[in-house]
């Protein structure tokens, strides 16, 4: 099969399919894969509907649980959470859970299901900082529990890195859209081209709402400072979001050095190959016994033929020649390409909040900011950088707002 | 998540929900009864109280089943009896559970050898708080002829017996019929003229499941040999369905109250029984494969399709499809229904082709260069087995043709 950047590489399973995969699920006693998931989703559940024809049901429990079903089906690395401790392990391999999960949320979608409820008001207001999944997943929380949600979000358009930096190709645009609009359908109102700090002011905020909740993210991509100044050099945030926004019609180099082993540096590349470049390198620090991308990630992008050398550090730029070194033996590499992508992680780059950031994150545990109405969500809390715990801090960030503002627990 | 009422009233004993328990190994004391109430069940028809001078005596092991490829559980073959606790400890349970969960409904189910057993666990199951009683004319493998499904393909016993039941009760009786027999009705008739209020159907067909080819003895093996004995699952949905069906389309028995047994495992079965008749329906063999917690999506599954249909009592449904299944020579045998193949779907496999021609018509033609099927409508009779056995169901019902010589208009017929 061809594979193209704006169509979805995952397959989707049909109603004889799903059945067929649901059937290799075990139904087993205190499922593993239950207790797995950050966002507290509760795949053996979905799974045995799905199992005894209950689609509905199925749909019902994953979005009562998690207002992006549909995005962490495609997204999550299901390999470290869910199916980790999948018992069908024990006689071949983890069912296809997000497979599974795709599905059913598919299904949903296709008859316009509504299943998530908007509380009865009560009076107060919440402003959400950033619109990316932490701030989206306690947006509908909030709302269920009958806060009013305003919804700030600096760039055009809705969804952050879901809108901005996963590639069609691994997380289709309409898909985004369709979770972004069933928020707004319970009641969040997003203002774009809103950015704290510049055209409000982060006090005007926290007097005019009952909270603010600060979920920004780490939008800005980190540079190395060899590379800075370099012509040919761009960050993995820009070219992504380039690549997105123009359905992967830009003009492209045809030798391309990506430098980066994460799941963004596996974006990249995928990219660059479903977008026709002949040549794509990807050099990475770590080596592949300690890789940080996911398993699919990586799979997929060796499927569309990238080169991965692992274990090298770059050690100087000259022109559009880059010298690595390799980290435990004597060994040099050199790489002359048209183009170089750093995707070598990301940082916060917004702090006209009052925030305390230490590398990237707030210096406290929790989501309150002490002594004050200010909660903090997503990546600028402590915990780690998927969509999946983007979910559960927005989730549980929501429910510590309710607890401050008087609420009783869900 | 979905909330519709599920409540059903059923010979004048109201069930939160339609789905009960089978008298069967799945309420066979308080702990497990317990646990089924809790985890949403309705109703529990408790295993079959026997008298006391009859001993239950088990085998062991003492189940079998089928299976087609990877699926098991096709079908299911159980040997057990009845309940082997003693009547007292039973009772005791009934009392327990009643007591504690006055809100779910408790059916006793009981099976006598004579006149006297029959009335007597009758008067005691009423006597523990019992909602309504199950009368087992039907267990299939009885160590004793003069009970189970032997006594059930006899009309005049089974009126003899549902006498003798109500002799004992004001309870409301069902009498549970074996489908070890032709003809249903005149067991129905006979046990109504004796007092019986409603029916339970069915239980199991008596069966050899697989057959151990060294030893040359049906399986499970026990000291080297094995029975005839019950067998359940969802293969004997279309049987059970189809007693139902027949029971509700004879004279006099249009509004017979049903409790639907015989293969439930989904919401979509127990749709199905209802619109066949059932006001209840009961549950074993998809409990043992996969425990008390199938009903969730019972419940929840069958709420969505009272939503999808339009309607707030489940009473509505009961019956519908009734009307819709008639004697074969009544049938509109005046067309017929030509495939349609969908050649973006279709992904060349050829066993449509396959099928047709060895099972069918020969109607199916086959391009092994483009390796797509079509039909030749000369040949083609419009059986659809082209369409049953196509794995992505590439084959719907296509163009509809009078045959020679027919009234009537093709496009006014109701084909799918």
């Amino acid at each position: 099969m061809i594979k193209k950047y704006d169509q979805e590489i995952e397959q989707a399973y049909n109603a004889i399919t799903v059945m067929e995969e649901a059937q290799r699920c075990l139904l087993c006693l205190d499922a593993p894969c239950s207790k797995a998931c950050p966002a507290g989703t509760d795949p053996a559940k979905f799974i045995r509907s799905v199992r005894f024809m209950n689609y509905k049901g199925a749909a019902e429990t994953i979005r009562e649980n998690n207002a992006l079903g549909s995005i962490c089906a495609r997204v999550c690395p299901t390999e470290k959470y869910c199916q980790l401790g999948c018992s069908r392990c024990g006689i071949d391999k983890p069912i296809d859970i997000g497979g599974i999960q795709r599905f059913v949320t598919d299904f949903e979608q296709s008859i316009d299901m509504d299943i998530l409820e908007k509380g009865e008001a009560n009076g107060k207001k919440i402003a959400i900082i950033g619109s990316g999944p932490a701030g989206l997943q306690a947006a509908a929380s909030l709302l269920s529990l009958g806060y009013a949600v305003d919804i700030f979000e600096k760039s055009a358009k809705a969804g952050g890195y879901l809108k901005y930096g996963i590639p069609e190709y691994r997380l289709p645009d309409y898909i985004v859209d369709y979770e972004i609009k069933r928020i707004e359908k319970l009641g969040a109102s997003i203002k774009l081209n809103m950015e704290v700090g510049k055209d409000v002011s982060m006090d005007e905020l926290k007097s005019s709402y009952d909270a603010v909740l600060v979920a920004i993210g780490a939008s800005e991509a980190k540079m190395l400072p060899m590379f800075e100044g370099s012509p040919i050099v761009e960050t993995a945030v820009s070219f992504l979001a380039r690549a997105k926004e123009n359905m992967g019609k830009i003009d492209l180099e045809q030798n391309v050095l990506v430098i980066g082993g994460g799941d963004v540096a596996m974006d990249v590349v995928t990219t660059l190959k479903l977008l026709g470049v002949k040549n794509v390198t990807d050099v990475v620090y770590e080596e592949f016994c300690e890789f940080l991308a996911s398993k699919k990630e990586l799979e997929g992008a060796q499927s569309v033929g990238v080169t991965i050398i692992d274990g090298y550090v770059p050690e100087k730029l000259d022109g559009n020649t880059v010298v690595f070194k390799h980290r435990h033996i004597d060994s040099e590499l050199k790489i002359t390409v048209d183009k170089i992508i750093l995707a070598v992680g990301q940082k916060v780059s917004d702090n006209a909040l009052g925030l305390n950031i230490v590398k990237n994150e707030v210096d406290f545990d929790g989501y309150h900011v002490d002594g004050s109405n200010v909660f903090v969500a997503g990546d600028i809390a402590h915990g780690d950088k998927t969509v999946v715990w983007a979910v559960k801090k927005g989730k549980e960030a929501a429910q510590d707002i309710h607890n401050f503002l008087g609420g009783k627990a869900l | 998540m979905i909330k519709k009422d599920l409540s059903i009233d059923f010979l004048g004993v109201h069930f939160e929900n339609p789905f009960c328990l089978s008298s069967s190994p799945v309420g066979n004391n308080y702990e497990m009864c317990k646990k089924a109430f809790e985890t949403g069940w309705g109703g529990i028809v408790f295993k079959t109280l026997p008298p006391t001078h009859f001993k239950i005596d088990e085998v062991s092991p003492r189940f079998d089943a089928l299976t087609k490829e990877a699926t098991p559980f096709v079908g299911f073959k159980n040997m057990e009896q009845l309940s082997e606790w003693s009547l007292e400890q039973n009772l005791i349970d009934i009392k327990r559970l009643k007591t504690e969960f006055p809100e779910k409904v408790l059916i006793a189910s009981i099976m006598g050898e004579n006149d006297e057993d029959w009335e007597e666990l009758a008067r005691l199951v009423t006597e523990a708080g019992a909602d309504m009683i199950e009368m087992n004319l039907s267990c299939p493998q009885m160590t004793a002829h003069t009970m189970g499904s032997d006594v059930g393909t006899n009309a005049e016993l089974c009126k003899r017996d549902c006498i003798a039941v109500k002799k004992g009760t004001h309870l409301p009786v069902l009498a549970k019929m074996t489908p070890n027999i032709t003809d249903m009705v005149p067991i129905v008739r006979a046990c109504l003229e004796g007092g019986a209020d409603g029916i339970s159907a069915i239980n199991t067909i008596k069966s050899i499941c697989n057959v151990d080819l060294d030893r040359k003895v049906g399986l499970p093996i026990i000291n080297g040999k094995s029975s005839i004995s019950g067998y359940s699952g969802k293969a004997v949905k279309p049987v059970a369905l189809r007693f139902i069906q027949q029971m509700r389309s004879a004279e006099g028995l249009e509004n017979l109250p049903i409790s639907g047994i015989g293969g439930i495992e989904t919401w979509s079965d127990a749709a199905e029984f209802i619109l066949l008749g059932s006001s209840t329906l009961q549950v074993t063999t998809g409990i043992m494969q996969y425990g008390y917690r199938i009903v969730e999506d019972m419940k929840n599954g069958l709420m969505h399709y009272m939503d999808e249909q339009g309607v707030d009592r489940l009473s509505d449904l009961v019956g519908l499809a009734n009307q819709n299944i008639i004697p074969c020579e009544e049938l509109d045998r005046d067309y017929k229904v030509f495939p349609a193949i969908d050649e973006d779907k279709c992904i060349g496999c050829g066993r449509c082709y396959i099928s047709c021609f060895d099972g069918a018509h020969q109607a199916m033609e086959w391009n092994s260069e483009t390796r797509k099927p079509h039909c030749d409508t000369d040949k083609c009779v419009g059986c659809h087995l082209c369409a049953l056995v196509c794995p992505v169901k590439a084959i719907s019902k296509g163009e509809v043709v009078l045959k020679p010589g027919r009234a009537g208009r093709a496009e006014d017929k109701i084909v799918k």
